[in-house]
């Protein structure tokens, strides 16, 4: 049984590595969006740690999901709300669980459409690897290998930790 | 109540209790419209982006097959295909094939062959939309825009959401259906939303020459007196009232239908102070209602417009995602037998 | 059973068979196509032929008011073999045939077609029914002592309304002067306009365009008013409302000559099957509430209403593919009459030897026919298995019209044997 990693923990070094990557790259006034709803919740908390004024975006991906055409729409579909101008601008965008990359696609089409950004960092909680498409995170909390029996997912928002499924496969 | 028909039912949900046709709310439970309304809230925020499209029906054709000519319905649902990125065919089949004799099935057999994935059906028959779903391929998603008088069901679902964004709720409401309640499909619809949704109270308000024979059996009161029937009101919707029913004897004249069921700024302080105004469209001004109730501060006539994009664009793409869902299902049932 | 020869048989004898009436065993003898004895079970007989009916209750055969077989017409809807075949299935002998259709039958020239055709193609007895207005238009009178001559048995104008009262009465005094029965379906066609549903909650929920109560039961009035006036001999065809069966029976006690029939159907399904806008169930008059169904129900277990009709209304698939409005009304029912009465006789609604006397004697006595086994009478006979059941489909259907109300059902009752004039019109064993 692989230990579960605890998430204050991966905050702290998620949280360096943005002002790291926002150092470097001399970004003052960053963006952060989360992808519902772990995203969401961990994103809160890093614009809290990172003390930035620009409220917070939330996205709700279902409209841009690859698998409508398999499962059809997700009924539990809120609306998205960047709350602020995305032209030109950059972004952090944050997420719970990267895999597939699938998610991350979907987003980064959606921001799109609400205008053009300068540049899009991308923060995960947890890395699973796995990948299926050709997106890499620019900060992962941790990278875990799991059995492909395996998942993982956030569970929050108070407190946030993070727990093993069998798939069942 | 009478049965609510499980043929319809199962007409328009898939086995996983998904949308796949939207053709009455009859059968549908009050989750899966909170459902719809909720998909709607989601792409009112769509519309307001600076891209108002979402990629979830690209590839696909939509064809609006519209057997009565509606030039507004027929756009809100043309804007709302191309909104969700899909392919929009218009047709209008009263000036072409079916005047010329041809039936109904052999016109949808050559829509069918130009692989359209969902048709956008309005018909001066009530229950056309029922039989194309029945006739057309798995696969293909009938959306209803108004048959005969039997159903409006996306106007219904508009009208909903307009009430809930001004009210927040539908429980303890009392909401009026004024006029033409006997040929109107919308009043129909609203008034099996209104109840599934929870209000307290559906009146119509309407002379007895203006009701369906049976109006009780619908689960709503009867008022013929307005200046009664607006007491306590929080919704007063008013139906569009067709010229041709002086000519059939339902009504003496547009003059005396005004004064009596028409909607103007005294009958409406009647209401609840906080009353909200509705109206399908197109209004008569002077007819059914004054212009200074139709463009005052108690209307929502506008939001429903708005709105009505929204609530297309909720039904087309869940009903579409169960057709897509339904034959996922179907290739993997068939792949593991 | 055990049947070779049947043509040529001159004597038959159907053993172990109860009579549908009275329950009593019995063992009927045919010979030239009359019955030659009912005997006692046990008593041996000498005929070309004997048929073992254990099971079965022999019933006379069924005689229907109300058939449409669809000749002359283009044959798209099914013609008088087609439907006299299915018919036959259904345990019918005597069908009277609809005067709707095209041509319509309102001169002795079709009486005559008909009758030939019949002869040639048709193994159960039709009789026609003459149009009581020229074209069923309900405008000029028809010559109806020339159709009554031809072959006709009554006069009636199908399920078309005459529209004029005036017309109406002079129809009827025309006919009480040669004493032909008139047969009208009562409605008043002012008020049914464009409808096609009954005006009830169904209607009220699905939108559909209604025909009142009224429409039938101001035509039922004004038609025994005038009836009484005359003196004309009036049959009310396919009665659908409870308050038409109360008029009818207050009329009844007055005196006036009036006897009327009801569709199967009618006995057995409401408004509620148009939910979901099935157009099988699309008929005229329509099906109507559940209140009623009971009221007609009640008519014909008291005898008030004397016969039951199957309205058989056969179509190609075409006039029932449409949107409900445009389809055509009706319903294929010829061969599922028999089961519809057992439905109903199983639920404890109907008594089995009212359902059999509303099937036979009742509507045999409004043509003056009669429908009886006893010695010496054409042996017109249906035998059935009250306990057998099947289930008609589209493959096993006779009729063209394949719109019946039960498909993926099995129905109680199974006819094992027609016989019309002692000559098999159908067998089980033929299936």
């Amino acid at each position: 049984m692989t230990q579960m990693p605890e998430v204050e923990q991966l905050l702290d070094r998620m949280e360096q590595g943005l002002r790291d990557i926002l150092e470097q790259r001399g970004i003052s006034d960053p963006a952060v969006i989360g992808i519902r709803t772990g995203g969401v919740w961990l994103a809160e908390r890093l614009s809290q740690r990172l003390g930035l004024s620009t409220p917070l975006g939330e996205l709700d991906i279902s409209f841009y999901r690859d698998d409508f055409s398999r499962i059809g729409l997700n009924p539990r579909v809120k609306p998205s709300s960047l709350p602020f101008d995305t032209e030109g601008r950059d972004i952090v965008l944050i997420d719970d669980v990267l895999m597939s990359g699938r998610t991350i696609r979907a987003a980064m089409n959606e921001i799109f459409d609400y205008g053009r950004p300068g540049s899009i960092i991308l923060a995960t909680l947890v890395d699973l690897g796995a990948r299926e498409l050709p997106i890499q995170p620019d900060i992962a909390g941790q990278v875990l290998s799991l059995p492909s029996s395996q998942r993982v997912k956030l569970r929050g928002p108070e407190p946030l930790r993070i727990e093993l499924r069998e798939t069942g496969e | 109540m009478t049965a609510q028909g499980p043929v319809t039912k199962s007409l328009q949900l898939t086995e996983e209790g998904q949308l796949r046709h939207f053709l009455t709310l009859d059968g549908l439970d009050r989750a899966l419209l909170t459902d719809i309304l909720d998909t709607a809230d989601s792409f009112i925020e769509v519309g307001e982006r600076s891209i108002k499209k979402v990629p979830l029906l690209r590839g696909r054709t939509v064809v609006n097959l519209f057997f009565e000519s509606s030039t507004r319905t027929r756009s809100t649902f043309e804007l709302a295909a191309k909104r969700l990125s899909a392919d929009v065919l218009n047709l209008d089949i009263n000036t072409s094939a079916t005047s010329k004799g041809e039936s109904l099935s052999d016109t949808l057999l050559n829509l069918e062959a130009m692989a359209s994935d969902m048709f956008i059906v309005r018909h001066s028959q009530s229950g056309a939309p029922h039989f194309i779903a029945e006739s057309v391929t798995p696969g293909v998603a009938i959306i209803n825009a108004g048959d005969g008088r039997h159903a409006h069901p996306t106007q219904a679902m508009l009208d909903m959401l307009t009430i809930r964004q001004h009210k927040g709720r539908f429980e303890g409401l009392k909401v009026a259906i004024v006029g033409d309640v006997l040929h109107s499909r919308v009043a129909r619809s609203q008034i099996r939303a209104l109840q599934e949704l929870g209000v307290s109270e559906v009146r119509v308000i309407a002379p007895a020459t203006l009701l369906p024979s049976d109006v009780e059996s619908l689960g709503c009161k009867v008022e013929y007196d307005m200046t009664r029937g607006m007491k306590d009101l929080d919704v007063v919707i008013m139906l569009r009232l067709q010229k041709e029913r002086m000519e059939g004897a339902l009504l003496p004249s547009e003059r005396e239908f005004y004064r009596l069921y028409g909607l103007n700024r005294e009958k409406l302080a009647l209401a609840d102070p906080e009353c909200i105004v509705m109206h399908p469209g197109p209004i008569n001004r002077g007819v059914e209602i004054e212009s200074a109730v139709a463009d005052g501060p108690q209307s929502v006539i506008l939001d429903q417009v708005t709105n009505g994009i929204a609530i297309r664009m909720a039904v087309m793409s869940m009903a579409m995602g169960g057709q897509m869902a339904d034959r996922n299902r179907q290739l993997a049932e068939r792949k593991s037998q | 059973m055990s049947g070779k020869n049947q043509q040529s048989s001159s004597s038959l004898a159907l053993i172990g068979g109860r009579l549908a009436t009275s329950g009593e065993a019995v063992t009927v003898v045919i010979r030239d196509g009359r019955i030659e004895s009912l005997g006692q079970p046990d008593v041996g007989h000498t005929t070309d032929q004997q048929i073992d009916v254990s099971g079965c209750l022999i019933s006379p055969g069924f005689v229907d008011l109300c058939c449409n077989l669809r000749e002359p017409g283009n044959g798209q809807k099914g013609n008088i073999a087609s439907e006299s075949r299915a018919a036959a299935r259904g345990g019918f002998t005597t069908l009277c045939a609809s005067p709707e259709t095209s041509p319509v039958n309102d001169s002795g020239a079709v009486t005559n077609l008909i009758l030939d055709v019949a002869a040639k193609k048709s193994k159960v007895r039709i009789l026609p029914i003459g149009a009581i207005t020229r074209g069923l238009e309900g405008e000029l009178l028809s010559d109806m002592s020339g159709l009554a001559g031809a072959g006709c048995v009554a006069m009636g104008n199908g399920s078309r309304p005459v529209r004029n009262a005036r017309v109406l009465r002079r129809c009827m005094a025309y006919a009480q002067t040669f004493g032909l029965t008139v047969m009208f379906a009562p409605e008043n066609q002012a008020l049914a306009a464009d409808g096609y549903a009954h005006d009830g909650s169904v209607a009220a929920r699905l939108g559909l365009l209604g025909v009142p109560e009224v429409a039938e039961t101001a035509a039922v009035m004004e038609m025994l008013l005038l009836a009484e006036e005359t003196g004309a001999r009036l049959h009310l065809s396919q009665l659908s409302c409870g308050r038409s069966v109360d008029m009818l029976r207050e009329a009844r006690g007055r005196g006036i000559s009036v006897t009327a029939d009801v569709a199967m159907h009618q006995l057995l399904f409401t408004e509620n099957a148009l939910s979901g806008f099935d157009s099988r169930f699309h008929v005229r008059p329509p099906l109507r509430s559940e209140h009623d169904r009971q009221a007609l129900v009640a008519g014909v277990q008291d005898g008030t209403i004397d016969a039951v009709t199957s309205q058989h209304q056969p179509h190609d698939s075409a006039a029932k593919q449409a949107p409900l409005a445009a389809t055509e009304p009706g319903l294929s029912t010829v061969e599922t009459t028999l089961s519809m009465g057992l439905k109903l006789v199983d639920r404890g609604e109907l008594t089995l030897p009212r359902l059999v006397h509303s099937l036979t004697v009742g509507p045999a006595s409004v043509i003056q026919r009669n429908a009886v086994i006893k010695q010496g009478v054409p042996a017109d006979l249906c035998v059935f298995d009250p306990d057998g059941s099947w289930s008609p489909s589209d493959d096993t259907l006779l009729s063209a019209g394949r719109h019946h109300p039960f498909p993926h059902q099995s129905l109680p009752g199974v006819v094992r044997l027609t016989l019309c004039n002692g000559e098999t019109a159908w067998t089980s064993e033929q299936s």
